[in-house]
């Protein structure tokens, strides 16, 4: 009775169709929560985004090798955090950042830590 | 067209207590942009779930900061037990929500001492700092730790507090909320304080929803976002309404949080009035499957918890959104036109807690 | 307005005692819910090693050949983790920590006394 899950819907997208889809969201009036990313086999990126205490999830599978993802800041300035951080610590290359640290958001003794164990070293 | 300069401000910086890197370009005395960068003091909490159980985690998400360490194991608690649908006892999610907002009062008044600090008012610091000592006292005596609470678990709360202290702590909080006032009236009227503060820093409402602001931050710039609204704990079962602002600049972001102090100290009266008898925790067994995004207010703004599990004792992701990871797109834009001297005022009312945003 | 308020706690902290304690003659009482250094009745100790495989910090090591158990008291964060898991409740939290140290040390080791005939018992 007292366990308390809050109604969230998710729906996995194309890697192509996020730019639109954040666009689209943007347009409606919906606020960029996070972006989070589950790596292990192949790379989960989700992205939240909220509207009247309503959460939504947009989530995108990419594969394990050379991860690519366009960037959603023309959409939503706030998410160069997010973008920086996927690039830093996953190692998914992010192309059309507003803002690009180029891998200098983080200071990291490893590089990319958080990729899937253990690195391909790139050919 | 004036020469442009790019000052560095930080990471060693007098107000802050944290490291974060701001390059700020200027031109004379404006600042025209701010570039941040931070990652300092990142420890990789997140990759700890892979050598420690889901249960051990939450000593680990409790230490992700120190001001809102209560909140930070509340949340990752809600998390896990939103994957295994776990029922919390009533008790133990009343008492979650005395520690959680008497955790908030600490923070706000830690906060506005560091404001007061930032703008040079040394002796309105110390007493902000005196007022949040007696409640650091209080915490100390019903938690047994002073900034880590050590309470949160999964599955409800490690203590329980007697209907004795219950009182007493009440008497102690109708105190520590009289000198409060005298404190926050000195924040809301004092010509000096409102000169550093007014018209500082403006963040339209548009741009507080575009850049995902939130906390204080985005109830200071009118909109009524918080989290508390979901209903957790026991904030559907008291009423309350968000406090918000509509003056968009440093001054709303310091009201709100002055008036977020009150409406702290009447939500516990109110959960002290209300909370049932009963047990404080159940059993927990098994091992989560399923992925949960737990949204929770802490004193900043709203945190994110994801845990995802595979049915294991080590969960497969966790993951942390901090308020203050959310805040710095904002802060770029409250930046961008400042003048030179304000920029630790400003950088100051968005609360940075840097070593939450790193984990 | 704000003058007047100001005044008077200015007025009042002037009258009143210093806020703060003279430390080494005047010491802060401690709470008895406090939660300082771990403490343990070794002779109740069944030495079975769950407060080991449950701290979270590695601070604790048992040796059952030798019947000892250590502690590390820098590791150790007062958690509480080892009090909750001990089967025989012979270890607690003391409500004071444990003294400051200017370099790190040997493990605080205790140790159990043989006494034929008064064994403690197994479980």
């Amino acid at each position: 009775m007292m366990v308390h899950v809050e109604e969230q819907s998710l729906v996995v997208v194309d890697k192509g169709q996020i730019v639109d889809k954040a666009t689209q969201m943007s347009k409606e009036g919906f606020r960029l929560v996070q972006i989070s990313c589950l790596a292990k086999d192949s790379y989960e990126v989700t992205y939240s985004f909220d509207k009247n205490y309503a959460c939504a999830h947009v989530r995108v599978v990419l594969p394990k090798d050379n991860p690519e993802l366009p960037s959603i800041t023309g959409a939503y300035f706030a998410a160069f955090t997010y973008e920086n951080e996927l690039q830093d610590l996953f190692g998914i290359k992010v192309s059309g950042l507003a803002l690009d640290f180029k891998g200098k958001f983080y200071k990291l003794s490893v590089k990319t830590p958080f990729a899937p164990q253990p690195q391909q070293p790139a050919q | 067209m004036a020469t442009r300069t790019i000052v560095p401000f930080g990471p060693q910086h007098p107000v802050l207590p944290e490291p974060i890197h701001l390059d700020l370009v200027l031109e004379d005395e404006k600042v025209i942009s701010a570039i941040p960068s931070i990652g300092f003091i990142h420890r990789g909490l997140e990759k700890l779930v892979e050598k420690k159980d889901f249960l051990e985690m939450t000593y680990v998400a409790e230490r992700i900061c120190g001001i809102c360490s209560f909140i930070h194991g509340q949340s990752y608690c809600q998390a896990i037990e939103g994957v295994m649908k776990i029922d919390v006892p009533e008790r133990a999610l009343y008492l979650r929500t005395i520690w959680g907002e008497m955790s908030r009062i600490h923070s706000h008044l830690l906060w506005l001492g560091l404001f007061a600090d930032g703008f040079g008012f040394e002796s309105l610091f110390m007493h902000s700092w005196r007022v949040r000592e007696k409640l650091l006292d209080l915490i100390e005596e019903t938690t047994g730790g002073r900034v880590i609470f050590g309470t949160a678990k999964v599955g409800g709360v490690r203590r329980d507090m007697e209907s004795l202290t219950l009182k007493r702590v009440e008497d102690e909080l109708k105190i520590i909320e009289k000198m409060s006032h005298e404190l926050t009236d000195v924040f809301k009227k004092d010509s000096s304080v409102k000169r550093r503060t007014v018209g500082k820093g403006v963040l339209s409402k548009e741009d507080a929803i575009t850049l995902g602001a939130v906390g204080p931050t985005v109830r200071g710039s009118g909109i009524a976002s918080d989290m508390r609204k979901l209903g957790y704990a026991a904030y559907g079962k008291i009423s309350w309404e968000p406090v918000i602002e509509t003056g968009c600049d440093c001054y709303a972001r310091c009201m709100v949080r002055c008036r977020e102090l009150y409406q702290s100290f009447d939500m516990i009266y109110q959960a002290m009035a209300k909370i049932p008898d009963g047990p404080v925790d159940v059993k927990v067994t098994g091992n989560p499957n399923g992925e949960y995004f737990a949204r929770v207010e802490q004193p900043r703004g709203e945190v994110i918890y994801y845990v995802k599990g595979n049915n294991t004792k080590n969960l497969e992701r966790f993951r942390v959104r901090t308020p203050t990871f959310a805040n710095v797109p904002p802060l770029v834009k409250m930046l961008g036109g400042c003048e030179l001297a304000d920029v630790p005022v400003i950088v100051l009312t968005i609360d940075p807690c840097i070593s939450c945003t790193e984990r | 307005m704000s003058q007047m308020s100001i005044g008077k706690v200015v007025s009042r902290s002037f009258l009143s005692r210093p806020a703060t304690r003279l430390y080494p003659f005047e010491k802060r009482p401690f709470y008895k819910a406090t939660r300082g250094a771990v403490a343990i009745d070794i002779e109740k100790c069944i030495l079975c090693g769950i407060c080991q495989k449950r701290c979270p910090t590695a601070a604790i090591t048992v040796t059952k050949a030798t019947k000892d158990w250590q502690i590390n008291r820098l590791r150790c964060i007062s958690c509480g983790a080892c009090v909750d898991a001990c089967p025989k409740k012979c270890l607690w939290l003391e409500n004071m920590y444990s003294p400051a140290v200017v370099q790190k040390g040997a493990d605080d080791k205790f140790h159990q006394l043989d006494k034929p005939g008064l064994e403690t018992t197994k479980a």
